[in-house]
């Protein structure tokens, strides 16, 4: 079983960078069982190509544009995914669209696909995520652990992430 | 009173840059190209410390991770005038010459090759004669009846389940597209295997940089590889081993496959040698340094004027005051402050937007020159410096494609026909030929430096107290890349990326003149202005990386490339 869980964004324009930084708060806190593993996938193309050869499952991070308040988390399972990037609701679909195609076309497109997306406020150039956005990254992650236990994988809290709670 | 097409955003998957044209008489008479979003990763690295900014301005762009990363270290260490040990610099040019051979792959194949190949009507092709036809050009394994049989019964069934998918955008049936149905059926074939193909350089980028898309392994004095001959963690005999193999088979690939293509497809579009010259004075940087001190590289660079390859003069260290005092960037057409050119030292970055003016400001892109002059950058200028230079392996791959085109073409196509939209195809499958050879070359000066019994990778910088300054370039795949950096007590107090698409897409400069992009579009011909193909074609051919030269941002436009003919 092989399940790739993707961050994606620009994390040099605030929120835009939401899915690198949740992906990057999953890894902090879990420890990941064999076959699991977590990309920061940035603005990237057809590099992600090999990483996201066959895959079992493919969970995104991303920030999504669907015009709704910011920082509301929303979740997209299995066939819905793809339709979501055709509609461009993703700053990024363009690559991750073009890399998911690519595999699609090869006859080794990812076999179970998850998409969690958190609408951004602000777009512009800084490191730091907006506090309604931030506060919603735990969301997130807990949202993302969920969806993998739904499907049997189980990943264990590390150490210092439980006693900090 | 000629008609008016706007290409927005014209990159077929990455960035957002603006095209212009004004047409009349089936020609392009005047165009403008323009950067759609504002870069200013200079500011966010303003009293950051300089060992931190290479992990940062690796987020510009979403293709060129690893140059801005190289690029990064490279300034810091100029300042610093800090040397860098042997191995470090041989693990940085493995890195640099994969990244650059897998971006070239993507490029020709996936990226610019469907402004040429018409892929249904591949599906009208026999596959048998596309067999024949492919067999004749190259011994490549995978060219057999059967490939071509299961390519085509691919693509069928795509098609038919109307799933065009990644080829959504193409030009199908446009009268400006040539080639024979065998020949496009051979092109998708060779579309999939590079798919697969292009993944075992960015297997070498992945080991090598710790992680990809953002290697982890640069820092401000070496790389943090550790190097071992006995231990898995770290850069042991396995681990290099798995990287030979995949530089042969990436070898085999140039050369057997990408380069006998582009040569076909250069045969096909003969007339494209006409087309796109453009600007025509032609800067590289040298790169692959061979010493700790970068006073010797493997692929020389300078500057050509005015496409007269004896006017060559070359740029020769990392410390070249002839490169260093060159260049100048002028924001008179930009939306910046002022119109003067600057030097990059002296850069600034305030934003002063003004609406879409012709004659004004129109573009978030800065205009850059060598000595005042706009410059193309780029694998054409790479490969015309080196022949320039009297580079051996360049001379090698340029003469025996020139001979391929010449012979499909039955007649003589010369050195001449470089300075062209097709041209541009040609030079970069030139270099990634050259590149692949000197992949294999560094590999072996590293593992020989290993057997001699060195493993040291990195030497600690010191940052004195006041003010240092540097700049580092890096000959990255679009073209020379520039950091020019201000340290102060040891942060950062000034920091301009001059990168490959700001020289190619600029607008105007300080003295009017059109850029690289502007000036390689004019007078190309327009069979349809609805259906603009031929300038795609021109400014695809300098595989434009707007995100680069731009961030990466939200294009909620419906399509990839929305044409408005006014």
């Amino acid at each position: 079983m092989k399940v790739i869980i993707l961050g994606i964004g620009n994390t040099i324009l605030s929120d835009e960078g939401v899915g690198v930084h949740a992906a990057e708060a999953l890894r902090a806190a879990y420890t990941l069982p064999e076959g699991v593993e977590v990309i920061d996938g940035g603005t990237a193309g057809m590099e992600l190509l090999d990483p996201l050869s066959g895959v079992d499952l493919l969970l995104v991070l991303d920030a999504v544009k669907a015009k709704r308040a910011p920082g509301t988390v929303i979740l997209l399972v299995g066939k819905e995914v793809p339709v979501f990037f055709r509609s461009k609701l993703s700053p990024h679909q363009v690559s991750i669209c073009d890399v998911l195609a690519s595999l699609e076309f090869v006859g080794d497109p990812p076999k179970d696909l998850v998409l969690i997306g958190c609408e951004p406020e602000s777009l512009e150039l800084g490191t730091e995520l907006t506090p309604a956005v931030a506060e919603k990254v735990p969301e997130m992650v807990a949202m993302a652990v969920a969806q993998l236990a739904a499907r049997g994988i189980r990943l264990s809290p590390r150490k210092a992430a439980v006693e900090a709670q | 009173m000629g008609q008016r097409i706007t290409i927005d955003p014209i990159t077929r998957i990455e960035g957002h840059l603006r095209i212009d044209c004004e047409v009349d008489g089936g020609k392009v008479r005047k165009a403008w190209s323009s950067g759609q979003m504002w870069r200013g990763v200079e500011l966010i690295l303003l009293g950051r410390d300089p060992r931190d900014a290479w992990a940062i301005t690796q987020r510009i762009c979403g293709v060129c991770t690893t140059v801005h990363a190289i690029t990064s270290v490279r300034a810091v260490e100029n300042a610093l005038q800090l040397e860098v040990p042997l191995n470090a610099q041989y693990i940085r040019n493995l890195i640099i010459l994969a990244h650059a051979v897998h971006d070239h792959i993507v490029h020709f194949y996936h990226l610019s090759a469907l402004d040429w190949v018409d892929v249904t009507s591949a599906l009208k092709a026999d596959p048998d004669a596309t067999a024949k036809l492919a067999e004749s050009l190259s011994s490549w394994k995978l060219n057999g009846k059967h490939e071509m049989r299961a390519v085509k019964e691919r693509l069928k069934g795509f098609v038919d389940g109307g799933q065009l998918g990644i080829f959504t955008n193409g030009y199908w049936g446009h009268p400006a597209m040539k080639l024979p149905p065998e020949v496009n059926l051979l092109a998708v074939a060779h579309y999939l295997q590079a798919l697969d193909v292009q993944r075992k350089a960015n297997k070498i980028v992945s080991i090598l940089g710790s992680k990809t898309p953002h290697i982890q392994n640069v820092a401000v004095g070496g790389v943090s590889n550790a190097i071992s001959t006995d231990s898995y963690s770290t850069l042991g005999v396995e681990r290099l081993l798995a990287i030979k193999g995949w530089i042969d088979e990436l070898a085999d690939f140039v050369k057997n496959v990408y380069l006998v293509d582009v040569a076909a497809v250069g045969a096909f579009y003969a007339d494209w040698t006409k087309y796109g010259a453009g600007v025509t004075n032609y800067l590289a940087a040298p790169d692959i340094p061979l010493d700790t001190k970068g006073t010797q590289f493997a692929l020389p660079g300078g500057y050509i004027a005015n496409r007269d390859l004896g006017s060559f003069k070359a740029i020769k260290t990392f410390n070249d005051e002839y490169w260093v005092k060159g260049v100048e960037e002028s924001s008179k057409h930009a939306w910046f402050e002022g119109s003067k050119a600057l030097h990059p030292y002296k850069g600034e970055t305030k934003p002063q937007y003004t609406d879409f003016k012709d004659d004004g400001k129109y573009s978030w892109i800065k205009s850059p020159t060598f000595y005042g002059k706009p410059a193309q950058v780029g694998p054409l200028s790479r490969v015309l410096c080196m022949l320039a230079a009297g580079h051996e392996p360049t001379k090698k791959y340029a003469t025996a494609t020139l001979d391929t085109v010449s012979a499909l073409a039955k007649a003589k196509v010369g050195l001449d026909a470089m300075h062209s939209t097709i041209g541009r195809h040609a030079a970069r499958a030139i270099d990634t030929a050259v590149q692949v050879d000197l992949l294999a070359e560094q590999w072996q000066l590293l593992v020989n430096n290993i057997a001699k019994g060195d493993v040291a990778t990195f030497n600690k910088p010191n940052f004195p107290k006041g003010e240092i300054m540097g700049q580092g370039f890096h000959e990255a795949p679009r073209g020379v890349l520039s950091h020019w950096v201000l340290i102060d007590d040891g942060k950062i107090k000034n920091y301009q990326c001059v990168v490959p698409s700001t020289w190619n897409a600029c607008p105007r400069n300080e003295k009017d003149e059109p850029g690289p992009y502007e000036a390689s579009i004019a007078d190309n011909p327009i069979a349809d202005p609805e259906r603009p193909l031929e300038v795609l074609r021109t400014v695809h051919s300098f595989d434009p990386c707007i995100a680069c030269a731009i961030h990466v941002t939200d294009t909620e436009n419906g399509s990839a490339i929305s044409v408005k003919a006014k």
